[in-house]
């Protein structure tokens, strides 16, 4: 007699998996990969190969020999955040340390939480950050972007504009003396500025955005309360003194600002389940990025900001729950 | 088409497959044997009246639904009972069931058998609920929860709205829609029954979007029935749920653990619309309905009308034959149907459809780690999260489920159908579900 399979319902599956998902973040990344490479050369290109197959390869060690479990790396998270690691650090940066990054975002941040959709912390900046305040000198030094189309690029490095206005407040200078010293928005948009190699371009990132979002992978809660915040906090301080803090438009399109609201902030592994705490989370990272902007040591707090608020994700989800359907009836129940 | 009326929490669209739309209802021979098992209800079993070599006739009562919520039960068939016995039912336990060997087809004489459509409706509020609840009427979506209950609402709440769910939004299924088409001045005229019951004047038919023939034959129709309003909704899974349906049309939400009642609401099913015009009108119990016979390697998709107790086998036959490939037969539709165990398991009031499955398409996709991506919560249609009641079943955190209100889970599916890591999420709601239930009965009783 033919036997049948016999499961619970439902009987069928959408078209949804994490690899789709995983890989259309990594179709999203591509035009800032492109812009990266176009800027910084051959060296963007050496950073992005090395972040994403050490990454790729520490954590099949990771799952194969330490976790002794079933390997998934082909599932792509951590070719994302190989990806992720070299947009965030500049294109100079020497090889080893690369790899050591990749190490921290994959052994510490991800695998000892337990892998995929455990970790509280987004991985790529765990990494950027240890980075930072292990190698401070190495991770500061901002090659100038160089455009393939004029010939190799140097190795003069400068300021990011976020740096500019920093030390330029520092030494008394006003935002109008400064002005001179900073790429033109235009120069911002497209991304010919110093920073991250992943971070300088807006009109990459946001066409990454735009795909993902087409895609179903984000949704706008986090990038819009987050830039919103950011637009309106500095608006309100720039209006107040342009001479000494630096124009919404200025925060937006510099630093690590778009590929944070578009790229880190809205991981899906450390960020609210429901759009109400997804809200309130690009809010305080808005928040705490111009807080650590205006009056912190660093010049940059997106990694910071967005760190900090993983660290209460779990909070917000016990505190922020969907729409219960039932509970606005939309009649009056006599009891 | 953006001004289409529909839920707005969550939802679904999974493919419709309606392979059989197009299908007019065939009536499928008698069985030799028919299997009739005694609990086609919701609620309490019927209580058997025939024994052993009793000889009985279509349409003959053999079970009575003794308790507030049960149902009564007629025999499908005319033959002789061969015995009663347990046979396995599509949620695979053993029930009570009357087994009748058939011969010829013999009906009780009080049957108006015949094709005229009798239109007055000569009969008090009572009398129309003694009709539904003698001729053993239940819902026939899915829930079998008996109709004439549903008639009578717990005093001091008044039905404001009738509405008739015609969404069948399952994928696949297409019975409904072809008795819209067919028989649609039949199924008014127990629309009209069915106000009348309840003492309303204003009804609607929520019909999705895609059966477009039907909107437009039920609005030509209607248009001599002054107050039912024909009401085409956008489509989106799960429509057809009772409370998704009651939002879609009037806008209202019924509260959590409440009936639709509490909203001013009654809603019943195109099937047992028909089914009640049968047994107002025409005397007629439910011992048929119409059931899609469908999947992508049936050689002939089909919408037959069939006699209860008949074998889904018998069925799968008329339609061309059990595919060589088929790895999984549902009884009902793909997000909410049962997996049947094998092919003998008999059609019952609440079968919509016999869904054969092949091979590759009968296995769930090997499980991953959650990423935490929210796209079951935002699939829910209830308002809840999924990942986490799964989770807290799993961990077996009773208190929790119970918060996180598990008990309002419709089971549509919507989760585990979009979740990107085919984590099996209403598996673990069910049991979560089961438990707190079970709690929170036990707490009631003290």
């Amino acid at each position: 007699m033919k036997m049948f399979t016999v499961s619970g319902s439902p009987h069928i599956h959408g078209e949804n998996s994490t690899k789709k998902i995983m890989y259309g973040v990594v179709i999203a990344l591509v035009p800032a990969m492109l812009v990266s490479i176009y800027f910084f050369g051959i060296n963007a290109l050496r950073v992005l190969v090395l972040a994403a197959a050490s990454s790729v390869f520490f954590e099949w060690l990771i799952q194969k020999y330490l976790m002794k479990e079933r390997v998934t790396v082909s599932d792509g998270s951590a070719l994302v955040t190989g990806i992720l690691l070299a947009f965030n650090v500049p294109s100079n940066l020497p090889s080893w340390m690369v790899i050591i990054g990749a190490l921290v975002a994959i052994g510490m941040a991800k695998m000892s939480f337990g892998g995929l959709g455990k970790n509280i912390f987004n991985p790529a900046l765990v990494a950027r950050v240890f980075l930072l305040i292990s190698f401070p000198v190495a991770m500061t030094s901002w090659p100038k972007p160089t455009p393939l189309t004029k010939g190799i690029a140097d190795v003069i490095t400068g300021p990011t504009p976020l740096g500019i206005v920093k030390e330029g407040l520092k030494a008394g200078k006003t935002m109008s003396e400064l002005r001179p010293e900073l790429p033109t928005y235009m120069q911002d948009f497209i991304g010919n500025m110093g920073g991250s190699m992943g971070e300088v371009s807006a009109i990459a990132l946001i066409l990454g955005g735009l795909y993902m979002l087409w895609k179903k992978i984000i949704t706008w809660h986090i990038p819009v309360a987050m830039l919103t915040t950011v637009a309106v906090f500095s608006g309100i301080l720039w209006g107040f003194n342009p001479e000494k803090y630096a124009d919404p438009v200025f925060q937006l399109l510099t630093g690590g600002m778009l590929l944070g609201a578009i790229f880190m902030a809205t991981d899906m592994v450390t960020s609210p389940m429901t759009h109400g705490g997804q809200l309130l989370f690009g809010f305080g990272v808005g928040l705490l990025t111009i807080l650590i902007r205006l009056w912190g040591a660093y010049p940059e707090g997106v990694s910071f900001a967005i760190l900090l608020m993983n660290s209460v994700v779990p909070l917000i989800n016990r505190g922020f729950k969907p729409r219960r359907f039932g509970d606005n009836p939309g009649v009056k129940i006599k009891a | 088409m953006g001004l289409l009326k529909t839920f707005r929490l969550g939802g679904v669209h999974p493919p419709e497959n309606k392979l059989s739309a197009g299908k007019p209802i065939e009536t499928l021979p008698l069985p030799k044997q028919a299997v009739v098992p005694l609990g086609q209800n919701l609620g309490a079993p019927s209580k058997p009246l025939v024994k052993r070599g009793d000889e009985v006739k279509v349409g003959q009562l053999i079970g009575v639904g003794e308790s507030f919520i049960s149902a009564n039960l007629h025999s499908p068939v005319s033959g002789k009972v061969l015995k009663i016995d347990t046979v396995l039912d599509s949620s695979g336990f053993r029930r009570q069931a009357v087994i009748i060997n058939v011969s010829g087809d013999e009906w009780m004489d009080n049957i108006d058998r015949s094709t005229d459509i009798v239109k007055e409706i000569p009969y008090t509020s009572e009398e129309i609920i003694n009709k539904i609840k003698a001729a053993g009427i239940v819902g026939m979506g899915g829930a079998t929860f008996p109709t004439h209950v549903k008639l009578m609402p717990p005093p001091g709440k008044k039905a404001e709205f009738l509405i008739i769910n015609g969404v069948e939004c399952e994928p696949y299924l297409t019975a409904d829609h072809r008795v819209m088409l067919e028989r649609g001045e039949e199924l008014l005229i127990g629309v009209k029954i069915l106000m009348k019951a309840l003492n309303v004047n204003k009804a609607f038919i929520g019909i999705e979007n895609n059966k477009p023939d039907a909107i437009e034959n039920l609005s030509h129709l209607a248009k001599d029935y002054g107050d039912i309003e024909i009401v085409p909704l956008k489509v989106k899974y799960p429509q057809g749920g009772e409370k998704q349906l009651i939002k879609a049309v009037v806008n209202r939400e019924v509260p959590s653990g409440k009936l639709p009642i509490e909203v001013g609401c009654v809603v019943q099913n195109v099937g047992t619309t028909l089914a009640v015009y049968e047994a107002v009108q025409k005397n007629k119990p439910l011992i048929e309905r119409v059931v899609t016979v469908t999947g992508k390697s049936l050689k002939n998709p089909s919408n037959f009308l069939v006699r209860v107790g008949t074998p889904v086998k018998e069925l799968i036959e008329a339609a061309g034959g059990l595919p060589e490939d088929t790895g999984k037969v549902i009884g009902g539709g793909p997000m909410m149907g049962k997996a049947l165990l094998n092919t003998d398991i008999p059609v019952v009031k609440g079968t919509s459809g016999v869904l054969l499955m092949r091979e590759e398409e009968a296995h769930r996709k090997p499980e991953s780690a959650c990423i935490r991506c929210s796209k079951c919560t935002y699939a829910c249609p209830m308002g809840l999260e999924p990942y986490l009641l799964s989770r807290v079943s799993k961990l077996g955190k009773w208190d929790v489920t119970e918060k996180e209100r598990i008990m309002d889970c419709i089971e549509c599916g919507s989760c585990q159908y979009t979740c990107p890591a085919n984590i099996p999420l209403l598996d673990w709601i069910r049991l979560g579900k089961n438990k707190t239930g079970q709690i929170l009965r036990s707490r009631n009783k003290k």
